[in-house]
């Protein structure tokens, strides 16, 4: 079924936050402004910008940000209007000073993300934006790794911590639409509390199952202009609205003038094709984490072992979000455990 | 001068465990373990706790009354490790210091020193109050003061922890901003990071995945043969109280080194997975019998 003609949708672009892992965390204010002030006009209403990891996410382990968070959050500030600028933290990653920073530097919305399973480490950081009258995202990651009543449970812990909206995320791009519509289902009679889909565009299916999403109930969904993101990118936000139109749902965005900023702020900012490539694919079909695939890449490259090889193992691992130094660990055991090096004969 | 045999042959040195959760539990086979040690009273407030019932089946004198039982004792301990909450520690902090019975702190109290055994452990051993500030300490800093021992300057350490979810209790999880922030200090203070970050994960795969750690630095003036010897002589030191520490590399990357590593638990009463707990309670029965060690020395 498709959603009822006439439903309200909200979407959040996160072309600049998701995105971030793209570009290897080097968005300029410069062009943070550019694309900000471009959603704005188009009339997205949360536009979610930062480090790929979010507050404190510059590291090693993720990559240093050529800027930091709030030199972006004051150029986003500049331009967004009457808009919501939001950004991400994961408890572990990100602390609560950093949330109590980012307000002074215009961010009126935080998603506070935890691995599906987890979500009590998140309650004093959902309890935090709250009381600081923040616009209070929960998000679960890899969702796909969990039963849908698990997933009701854990979306209430957020909700009474004071998420207002539980976001699924489908970090792995894993999902097919019965297991998004289970997912979305199982929260909404659980718990009364709005529902977003994040996903990635793996396996080809987000804007199919953004809209069994909505069709289930969810009111929250995420994209970003070009698919630009992690993996095989996100839900293409200027896609999904056009479908959207097409079928009467309520976004307020203008989708020509969204298509304009995804095609002259967004593409050039691109680094390859974001494209369904061979190792996305996987990422999406063994469930793996998808900012793994360019870390997978890197080590991949540097240890001369094969980029798929390492995400399936780090799929059989269990790995979850915040594991990327598994990745080079993985590699660098492969390489060890070779008996002919690299280069030697075939 | 004469090192009379009566005084080398020590008395066993009493100590006694707050609390009688999972940690100390572990904690009490470790010092049963231990032929310099005699736990004089296992102290929980639940007379139904599996700790106080395994504690009693193997003959250990337990008490219900929490500190209060300890005090009721005919003679008292001379170390306690308290393995309760922060709020509790920080209650019977004052009365231990005053019946100077010294105090190893697995909470996350942090009152005392920082000590992480293979680090500071000797600098430290004769303390009143030792704080071992975090599992993700105890695994992490003793590679970066290896690190920091190779390298003319340590600009910079960042540690990823990843911890099974089954380990990691409601403690810590309600408290993860500060766990992380402590662990930071740490790899700071006693590591000799100039500035650190560290990051915590928690993974709740099945079956569940072993403590793991990534430790990256970035250092100037690096000695790379050294800094192979000050690794292994490192991992050496944190063998001798876990066993299962494992470490692989280092990964030179221009001025990054890289470190992997394993923390696999002794299996003592926690799983094997959660050596995560198992360092901290090693650490803990570590820094009695350095305390044991330097008592011997003193009376030399």
């Amino acid at each position: 079924m498709e959603p009822v003609a006439g439903t309200r949708i909200n979407y959040l672009d996160t072309s600049l936050r998701d995105g971030s892992h793209a570009v290897e965390h080097d968005f300029s204010p410069e062009q943070v402004r550019h694309v900000v002030g471009g959603l704005s006009a188009s009339g997205v209403r949360y536009i979610e910008v930062g480090h790929g990891a979010g507050l404190g996410g510059s590291s090693l382990l993720q990559g240093r940000g050529s800027y930091s968070n709030t030199e972006l959050f004051d150029a986003a500030s500049e331009v967004i209007g009457d808009a919501t600028l939001c950004t991400l933290m994961l408890p572990g990653v990100g602390v609560m000073d950093e949330v109590r920073e980012a307000v002074e530097h215009g961010v009126g919305g935080v998603r506070v993300a935890t691995h599906v399973t987890e979500a009590d480490v998140a309650e004093q950081h959902l309890q935090l934006c709250r009381d600081l009258g923040l616009r209070t995202f929960g998000f679960l990651m890899m969702t796909h790794l969990a039963t849908p009543e698990v997933i009701a449970e854990q979306a209430r812990i957020m909700a009474e911590s004071g998420a207002e909206v539980v976001y699924l995320a489908d970090s792995a791009g894993y999902m097919t639409e019965q297991g998004v519509r289970d997912r979305v289902a199982a929260v909404r009679a659980a718990i009364p509390v709005e529902i977003g889909l994040h996903a990635h565009n793996n396996l080809g299916l987000s804007v199919s199952n953004s809209l069994a999403a909505i069709d289930e109930g969810a009111s929250f969904i995420d994209g970003s202009l070009g698919s630009l993101g992690a993996g095989a990118g996100n839900t293409p936000g200027e896609v999904f609205s056009v479908v959207t139109k097409r079928i009467g749902l309520e976004t307020g965005i203008d989708e020509w003038q969204l298509m304009d900023v995804a095609e002259d702020e967004v593409r050039p900012l691109m680094r390859f094709p974001q494209v369904i490539d061979r190792t996305s694919l996987v990422l999406g079909y063994a469930g793996v984490y998808s900012s793994f695939l360019l870390k997978a890449k890197a080590a991949a490259a540097r240890y001369g072992v094969d980029a798929g090889d390492i995400l399936m193992e780090a799929g059989r691992r269990g790995a979850v979000g915040g594991q990327e130094d598994l990745l080079e660990d993985i590699a660098y055991t492969m390489a060890q455990d070779r008996e002919v090096p690299v280069g030697a004969t075939r | 001068m004469s090192t009379n045999s009566q005084l080398s042959v020590e008395r066993p040195f009493r100590v006694a465990i707050l609390g009688s959760g999972n940690i100390s539990t572990d904690l009490m086979y470790k010092v049963l373990r231990e032929q310099t040690l005699q736990l004089a009273v296992m102290a929980g407030i639940d007379a139904g706790s599996e700790g106080l019932r395994r504690a009693a089946a193997l003959g250990v004198h337990t008490t219900a009354d929490g500190i209060d039982g300890l005090f009721q004792l005919d003679e008292l301990p001379e170390l306690v490790f308290d393995a309760t909450s922060a709020r509790a520690h920080l209650a019977h902090a004052p009365r231990l210091a005053e019946a100077q019975i010294a105090s190893v702190d697995l909470t996350p109290a942090a009152i005392g020193p920082m000590v992480i055994p293979a680090v500071n452990g000797d600098e430290h051993r004769s303390a009143m109050e030792l704080n071992l500030v975090s599992c993700a300490a105890q695994a992490t800093v003793p590679l970066v003061a290896a690190v920091g021992r190779a390298a003319q300057h340590l600009r910079y350490a960042e540690t990823v922890s990843t911890v099974a979810s089954a380990s990691v209790g409601p403690g810590t999880r309600q408290n993860i901003d500060e766990f992380t922030h402590k662990t930071r200090k740490a790899l700071e203070t006693v590591g000799g990071a100039e500035q650190a970050k560290a990051i915590v994960v928690l993974n709740p795969a099945d079956p569940p995945p072993c403590m793991r750690n990534t430790v990256y630095a970035e250092v100037d003036g690096l000695d790379e043969d050294l800094l192979a010897v000050e690794i292994e002589r490192m991992v050496q030191r944190v063998q001798a109280y876990v066993p299962g520490y494992r470490v692989r590399g280092p990964v030179l990357n221009g001025r990054k080194v890289t470190l992997f590593n394993e923390v696999e638990g002794a299996g003592d009463f926690l799983p094997k997975y959660a050596g995560n707990l198992d360092i901290i309670t090693a650490a803990a029965v570590r820094m009695a019998r350095q305390r044991v060690t330097a008592g011997a020395e003193a009376r030399v």
